[in-house]
């Protein structure tokens, strides 16, 4: 059955996925996003902030459907601000959507919103909690994500999916960065890199949040995290991803404990800064960043896959394949 | 949530009740307020009709606290629901302080008076602890019309012809005895210290609520006064009844003891099992003496009330494989080759390097058939003479070679059992295993004499050889081998010396062996005379063992079983609990001393034989052509090393038996067979010897094991073996002999593994080390296999970590040359290896680690700790931060 869906966020490299992935199903698309992004084949662009409720509102009109990935990612910035886009624009387009009769509502969330600086090894889901997440990201995803679940009704079906570490061709957050610091020689392993990360392929995170909308009588009212379901030790990912880029993979291994009191450190300055106007730029290291790379993410999939009555196509090797292919050619050597 | 009124018991249990008293203590009229806890109503509220009572007595200085568990499990509904009723001693815990010195006699009387006021009817079953146990006993064997049975754990009932523990003189010394016990609380802290692992806060403060000032604590006091050390005592008489009246006790006895009791000591449990020789015993390695707070009794409690009770397991269904059939066969005792050679004057034993006292030049030594049987007569006679009778055990520490050989027949002649413990197990494992067996009698070379006094094993001290009288004081020797035998020479007339010679109980113990202990503590196993020559048997129709054969023993256990094989048997050179010391040199030399055909070695003495093959001469090489039998058991061997010993032995039939101390062998493999069988999922270890019978209980997906016996190819299960050789049972280890005889008929290995098509065995590692993941359950063995085949890796390892259902698969290996620090493998390495499993066992590796040695078991040196590794594994991919805060 063809539906009216609005993915918010589509100008970034899932919701962009997402956008094409719904589209190539049949489904009539509509984009909402701040920056103007090309459309396509059965997509229909709007510009627009989810922290305007009128904007919002005339996004959401004759939607069958919502997924919301609009958010403010970052390592460092303002509460105030997060709180704005990530929990304001969550609220906002919660109580259009509902009015408008939209039937389902997916809301992308991050396993960060139940982490709490220890390893996690294999566990479940868990509840998010603002008030132990770390970093502002975290938090108001953590709050934002317990409104939307908790919007949840039979006819106001809501979903919460947590993609883990989203990587692949075109990719800024994680790829384009390991990659520009490694060529500059500014990527250390933390604690030799051993610790065990799982990791989505976008294709993956796309398919399992598409499937989410599909089958949102078992999905409804939960959170799940999706992965690769393959754990890797995180030198091995990121030597994987510097090789399939073709620089020169990470050799240097730094204290984790260093990273994270020097991350503590950067993080404040970097914001002293950011307020005066002196650095545009992420900070090259934070403690949210340096706990990322030194503690184990693995989540146990079983929940997820049955839910969702999938599993990931594209496998870890896979992925880093078509990433090469996209740095044009096989991986340098 | 239940009112709890402190931690573990619920408000519901408690109950206070006024008794009468008939104590001689009391003024007659006195009434008495008793404190208890007791779940009746908590039973009756569930609708839960008990079948007996457990009457629970603690001892001093805790109290009824300490039997929470059992109260807990009794009205739990997970078993036969139980009553159970633990009392507070009166001057005890939270029952009334009396004012008059309470006596034993009066403490058991005490107790009958409660019951008599409870109006307790129906079978009861006595549980006691510390001195509350022979208050138990005492109530037990004036109670016996409902007696149904006792458990005691960490007690005593007689002081066993030794003084009393050092803590208790102290306690009981008149300048320490008030202060200590009654005025400071130091013994009360002092007892619950002896917890291990330690008290929880809240736990320890609950058993000391009831002794909080030194009014509350007269009774701890008067407790430990009236200890009765001698027979002055007043209490004495008391005492003295109670432990000849259990004696006769015919009801059910089950005995839980931890042994790092500073007080209540392994020597007390061998006095109770002498006393109650029925008994179940399971002694708790690691624990103490406040052994139900160390591990979980009621568990073992509860389920051993249960087997006592319960009605026999049902045969195995229709369609199902059955255990080996006990075949009532004519029992031919160990000794029967050595008694009909007694003329023979042909080459029985070869010792190639005897131990050798006053530096005289070594040499082979060899004693013809009829010596042999000589010197295990006179030996037997020497050893009944100082009073070693049937069913007492002795233990032997002595090196391999003739000696051990004439001491270990000697001892099965007169029916004492054997208690063979080498030093494979590690200085501790050897000690925890010695005490454990607890031998009567101990004979030893001097290092043995010396650890032994060292650490004070049990047992009168025998010493292997003379020793100076200093020395000997020093070890308190009692006797020597050498004595033993000059106290009586053998008999001119052969015949009738023969009538005299007495014939072991087919059925009674024979002997004591320990497994390696690279799981845990090295369990004791325990042998019959019938199942000693079930193995023999075994081993001669398996290989065709015969009179004639002649066989270089290279492993410790065979270099006994040459005489009642009927095969002459030669121990080379080398130190045989450590197999790496066997040159290829001394295997030549050994076997052209008796004209070789078979021979029987570790992999890891093969190892070397072949490392040292380069030094070998002609002539030497020449003594191998006769070998037509290689046995090497002990771990798997790969096949390129047999390989190599093919070359070495051009004659040999090469074989790698499976089996363990529990039952040796289960399987037999030859180079041949393991060439056909390819590579699987596992070690092939071919099909059941002679007599046993080999089948799997099947792996469920989330681990646990389905309580039926499956023949059926490719089932992956818990490997089960029945066979006539299969021992009879771990030693004073009820709770885990019952797990291993769960099965009717089967013995439960602990190995996982599948029979395939052809019937033959293929081992795919330890049930402790299999791997739950999302995608069903996987073992490690085959994984480790192709891993190790990748280039520059060593041994390796395949680990699960994270939780059970949602594991992932970590490889941890050796390296060639070794990794000079333990963390991720290099790139190529880690790529290498996880496409060798990937592509051969279809097992996804999330890690691959490196180590510069893999943790293994001493013995071989071959069994590798994977629950180890697994939690290492584990903590190194968590990253720096692997704790929870």
């Amino acid at each position: 059955m063809s539906l009216q869906v609005l993915v918010t966020g589509a100008s970034g490299l899932l919701g962009g996925a997402v956008a094409r992935l719904l589209a190539d199903k049949g489904h009539r698309v509509r984009t909402f996003q701040r920056r103007h992004t090309a459309g396509g084949p059965g997509l229909e662009v709007l510009s627009g902030t989810v922290t305007d409720p009128a904007a919002v509102r005339a996004a959401v009109e004759g939607a069958d459907a919502v997924i919301h990935l609009a958010a403010k990612v970052s390592f460092t910035g303002g509460w105030d601000e997060f709180a704005a886009v990530n929990i304001g624009g969550t609220r906002n387009l919660l109580d259009a959507a509902r009015a408008a009769g939209a039937r389902d509502f997916v809301f992308v969330s991050s396993p960060s919103v139940a982490h709490f600086g220890h390893a996690l090894a294999g566990e479940g889901a868990g509840r998010a909690d603002p008030q132990r997440a770390r970093g502002n990201y975290a938090r108001s995803k953590a709050a934002a994500e317990l409104i939307a679940l908790a919007a949840d009704a039979p006819s106001f079906r809501v979903a919460a999916v947590r993609p883990h570490v989203v990587w692949g061709p075109g990719d800024t957050q994680l790829v384009e960065r390991v990659v520009k610091r490694a060529a500059a020689g500014r990527l250390p392993l933390l604690d030799h890199g051993a610790a065990l990360i799982d990791t989505t392929y976008i294709d993956n995170a796309a398919a399992a949040i598409v499937r989410a909308l599909e089958r949102m009588d078992q999905a409804r009212g939960q959170a799940l995290v999706v992965t690769n379901g393959q754990p890797r030790p995180v030198g091995e990912l990121l030597a994987g991803i510097c090789t399939a880029a073709g620089v020169r993979p990470p050799s240097w291994s730094v204290p984790g404990w260093l990273a994270r009191g020097a991350g503590s450190v950067v993080e404040k300055a970097w914001l002293v800064a950011g307020a005066r106007g002196w650095v545009r730029d992420e900070p090259p290291m934070t403690r949210f960043l340096a706990e990322q790379l030194s503690t184990a993410h693995w989540f146990d999939q079983r929940q997820t896959r049955q839910v969702l009555d999938w599993v990931p196509e594209v496998g870890l090797d896979e992925g880093l394949k078509r990433l090469a292919a996209y740095y044009g050619g096989g991986p340098a050597r | 949530m239940v009112a709890e009124l402190w931690p573990g018991v619920p408000a519901a249990w408690s109950r206070r009740i006024r008794v009468p008293s008939t104590a001689a203590a009391d003024p007659a009229g006195s009434r008495h307020n008793w404190h208890l806890l007791d779940n009746g109503e908590e039973l009756a509220a569930r609708g839960l009709d008990p079948v007996g009572t457990l009457l629970c007595v603690h001892g001093n200085p805790t109290w009824s606290y300490l039997w929470r568990s059992l109260l807990a499990a009794g009205s739990s509904g997970q078993s036969a629901p139980w009553r159970v009723i633990a009392v507070d001693q009166l001057d005890m815990g939270f029952s009334a302080r009396t004012r008059v010195i309470r006596r034993l006699e009066d403490r058991i009387t005490d107790l009958g008076d409660l019951t008599g006021a409870l109006g307790l009817s129906g079978p009861v079953v006595t549980v006691g602890h510390d001195w509350g146990g022979i208050i138990s006993l005492g109530w037990a064997t004036r109670h016996r019309e409902q007696l149904a049975g006792v458990v005691l754990t960490n007690t005593a009932v007689h002081p066993a012809g030794h003084p009393l523990p050092a803590p208790l003189q102290l306690a009981l010394h008149p300048a320490v005895h008030r202060w200590g016990t009654t005025t400071s609380d130091a013994f009360v802290r002092v007892t619950h210290a002896l917890a291990r692992p330690a008290l929880a806060r809240e736990v320890r403060a609950a058993f000391r609520a009831p002794y909080r000032g030194a009014a509350r604590r007269a009774g701890v006091g008067n407790f430990v006064a009236d200890i009765p050390a001698g027979e002055s005592h007043p209490s004495w008489p008391a005492l003295a009844r109670v432990a000849e009246d259990i004696r006769d006790l015919e009801v059910p006895a089950l005995l839980l003891w931890g042994p790092e009791d500073p007080v209540f000591s392994d020597r007390y449990l061998r006095d109770l099992m002498d006393r109650l020789p029925h008994a179940d015993v399971h002694r708790f390695e690691g624990a103490g003496h406040l052994l139900p707070e160390d591990v979980d009794v009621a568990g073992p409690v509860f389920s051993w009330l249960g087997s006592r009770g319960g009605a026999n397991p049902d045969a195995a269904a229709d369609g199902l494989p059955r255990p080996a059939a006990v075949e009532a066969e004519a029992f031919v005792p160990m000794l029967a080759e050595l008694d009909g050679r007694r003329q023979d004057s042909s080459p029985a034993v070869v010792d190639m390097a005897p131990r050798v006292p006053d530096g005289a030049v070594p040499g082979p030594v060899t004693l013809t058939w009829a010596e042999l049987a000589q010197r295990v007569d006179r030996l037997a006679a020497g050893l009944s003479g100082i009073g070693v009778k049937a069913g007492d055990r002795v233990s032997l520490l002595v090196p391999p070679g003739i000696d051990l050989t004439c001491l270990a027949y000697a001892c099965l002649r007169i029916g004492a059992v054997i208690v063979v413990a080498d030093t494979g197990l590690g200085t501790k494992g050897l000690s925890r295993a010695i005490r454990g067996a607890g031998p009567d009698w101990l004979v030893g070379v001097e290092r043995a004499l010396a650890a032994a006094r060292l650490f004070g094993w049990p047992g009168v001290r025998i010493s292997a050889t003379e020793l100076g009288s200093t020395v000997r004081r020093l070890y308190g020797v009692a006797h020597t081998v050498p004595e033993l035998e000059a106290d009586r020479p053998p008999g001119p007339d052969a015949g009738a010396e023969r009538l005299s010679r007495p014939t072991a109980d087919p059925d009674a113990d024979a002997a004591v062996l320990f497994t390696s202990g690279s799981t845990g503590p090295a369990k004791g196993v325990v042998y019959t005379h019938r199942q000693l020559a079930a193995m023999r048997d075994t081993l001669k129709q398996t290989y065709g063992l015969k009179a004639g054969t002649a066989l270089v023993a290279g492993f410790a256990p065979f270099a006994l079983l040459g005489p009642a094989l009927g095969a002459t048997s030669a121990t080379p050179d080398m130190d045989v609990t450590a197999p790496r010391t066997l040159s290829a040199a001394a295997l030549a030399d050994a076997a052209a001393a008796v004209g070789a055909t078979a021979v029987f070695a570790s992999p890891a003495a093969l190892a070397n034989v072949l490392a040292t093959a380069g030094t070998l001469q002609a002539g030497q090489r020449d003594a191998f052509a006769g070998v037509e039998l290689l046995l090497s058991a002990g771990a798997p061997i790969p096949e390129p090393l047999l390989a190599q010993v093919q070359d070495l032995l051009p004659a040999a039939s090469l074989h790698t038996p499976y089996g363990m101390t529990e039952a040796l062998p289960v399987t037999d493999i030859s180079l041949e067979q393991i060439r056909a069988a390819g590579t699987g999922n596992g070690v092939c270890v071919g099909t059941a010897v002679a007599g046993a019978r080999v089948a799997v209980a099947a792996l469920r997906p989330d681990g646990s094991v389905a309580d039926e016996a499956s023949a059926e190819p490719g089932v992956t299960g818990e490997i089960l073996v029945s066979a006539p050789h299969v021992k009879d049972r771990y030693d004073r280890l009820w709770i885990t002999q019952e797990h291993s005889a769960s099965l009717p008929g089967w013995h439960r290995t602990g190995d996982v593994g599948h029979l395939d098509a052809e019937g033959r065995l293929w081992v795919e590692g330890r049930l402790g080390h299999i791997l739950t993941t999302a995608d069903g359950v996987r073992t490690p063995v085959a994984a480790e296999q192709l891993a190790a085949t990748a280039d520059g890796a060593g041994r390796a390892a395949v680990v699960g970590i994270g939780p059970a259902g949602a594991q992932v698969a970590v490889a941890v290996l050796e390296t060639v040359p070794p990794a000079k620090s333990a963390g991720p493998a290099p790139q190529e390495l880690a790529q290498a290896v996880r496409s060798a499993v990937l592509n051969g066992a279809d097992l996804e590796l999330a890690a691959v680690l490196t180590v510069k040695d893999l943790p293994t078991d001493i013995r071989h040196n071959s069994k590798i700790d994977r629950t180890e590794l697994a939690v290492w594994a584990a903590e190194v991919l968590a990253g720096g931060k692997a704790k929870r805060p």
